[in-house]
């Protein structure tokens, strides 16, 4: 190993985040909770989206009453579609644009991956943030009050899709 | 799912392990060379504790080339929040909500 390589190495890892879940359910309802409309609005926080499930497709997330409150604008994130191919693994281009900070940056982009694993499903979701590091804070779950990030909507997606209703009432 | 918060705890339960999860936290995604380096131990012996970790669920190790890189993940303790804290304080919540119930009856 090289320390060539080990820097490269470095310089990547720092802006990927990876999260992991293992949820009871099977890969089609787990699709089906991340891509599916109806769903999205029952978990995490609660937004509205639009997603059309083609490559180049758009994706858009609206902000929910409580995300409003706190001044949010309605288009909250907005991305398209690079790969879909249900109910295993969705790549899409993702953009915050719900304050400057996050809008000034890049868009940064979302792996979905959906394996079943000893009858559960194992759901992977890595976050490409280079590039964007105020929208790699947002999202990790790191800032205070702002809701959880990542951790939050997954722990929230196993709850709904385990139990039939969501830790948080959106 | 006892199972996975007893895996949890349990991998919590020592400062090595601990300590790898602050390296991670700190910068992500780094090769069991780098996070040896930082410990005073051999390498199999950190290898043993990131293999604790990776069945806890709290460690996700993923190729990259010729490399794994390791990745700290935060949801299960997460679920362990959402499980207890989150337990607990909707107790305290629903146990208002049904002394406003009961009052408001009486009234």
């Amino acid at each position: 190993m090289t320390t060539a390589t080990d820097s490269a190495t470095t310089d990547k890892s720092v802006t990927t985040q990876v999260y992991r879940v293992y949820i009871k359910a099977t890969p089609q309802a787990v699709w089906d909770a991340i891509t599916k409309p109806e769903f999205a609005a029952k978990y995490g926080y609660g937004g509205r989206m639009e997603l059309d499930l083609k490559p180049g497709g758009a994706y858009k997330g609206y902000a929910s009453d409580l995300m409003k409150s706190y001044g949010a604008p309605d288009l909250v994130v907005v991305g398209d579609v690079i790969e879909s191919n249900p109910p295993n693994r969705l790549v899409l281009t993702w953009h915050p644009i719900w304050d400057p900070q996050t809008s000034a940056e890049p868009a940064t982009r979302l792996t979905y991956e959906i394996e079943e694993e000893m009858g559960l499903v194992r759901l992977t979701l890595t976050h490409d943030v280079t590039g964007a590091p105020y929208i790699a804070k947002q999202v990790s779950g790191e800032i205070p009050n702002a809701g959880g990030g990542w951790p939050f909507v997954l722990s929230d997606i196993k709850s709904l899709l385990e139990t039939g209703k969501a830790m948080v009432a959106a | 799912m006892a199972d996975d918060d007893d895996r949890v705890f349990k991998a919590l339960a020592d400062p090595t392990r601990r300590f790898l999860l602050d390296r991670l936290f700190e910068r992500d995604g780094r090769t069991l060379t780098e996070l040896e380096s930082e410990l005073d131990m051999t390498r199999f012996g950190v290898m043993k504790h990131l293999r604790v970790l990776e069945d806890a669920g709290l460690v996700v190790a993923r190729r990259s080339g010729r490399e794994k890189l390791h990745f700290l993940n935060p949801v299960p303790i997460r679920l362990i929040h959402d499980r207890w804290i989150g337990k607990f304080k909707e107790r305290q919540v629903s146990a208002l909500v049904d002394l406003k119930a009961e009052l408001e009856k009486k009234s």
